[in-house]
């Protein structure tokens, strides 16, 4: 399966992760397996609410489960930095119901 | 393997990929292994008011096991090809 979507062209590029309970998390990654299980450095959540914008919490170096991942997206560094997240507001994502 | 051959003749195409969190990301299919993860390229968020979470992505890389629909192409499916391909694969060739 040598063709298939692997994350080797997302090593230590920065990505933003969607986990199963609805959380966001963006850092660098630094390592994967087959089960999707990745390492995230200098990663921090962003967590959405349509109370303020979105807040930032620094978590630092990460190991997620692929169990608990939904998507992995590359993030434009270009696109995210003309991105107003401190005015940005938005109910969490939901939770995925298997 | 007939989903994971079907998908593989799908690449290139633009398609939509309902997840089971209720986002749905729109995008030009890139590549998909055994697993049916599933790489879109130049995605966008289909309602993207309501899901901004997205906003400054444009690759990204779907785990299979929260797909919920992937919808299709309509000229993406050849019935009598696959019609062959499921009997074939009945008969355990």
């Amino acid at each position: 399966m040598a063709t298939g979507p692997g994350l080797e062209s997302l090593v230590d590029q920065t990505i933003s992760v969607i986990t199963n309970d609805g959380r966001n998390i963006v850092g660098i990654l630094k390592g994967f397996d087959q089960a999707t299980n990745i390492i995230l450095d200098e990663s921090h959540e962003r967590v959405y609410s349509t109370k303020e914008g979105v807040q930032l919490l620094v978590l630092g170096l990460y190991i997620i489960r692929g169990d608990n991942i939904s998507v992995i997206g590359e993030l434009d560094e270009e696109l995210d930095a003309h991105l107003d997240l401190s005015n940005l507001r938005a109910h969490p994502l939901k939770a995925v119901i298997h | 393997m007939l989903f994971f051959s079907y998908f593989k003749d799908l690449v290139g195409r633009e398609v939509t990929v309902e997840l089971k969190n209720d986002l749905a990301i729109r995008g030009t299919l890139h590549s998909v292994d055994q697993y049916l993860n599933i790489k879109l390229e130049n995605t966008r968020v289909v309602d993207q008011d309501k899901y901004p979470h997205m906003l400054s992505v444009r690759n990204c890389f779907i785990r299979g096991s929260v797909v919920r629909y992937v919808q299709l192409p309509p000229d993406g499916v050849d019935v009598d090809l696959l019609h062959d391909a499921t009997r074939r694969e009945a008969r355990g060739g």
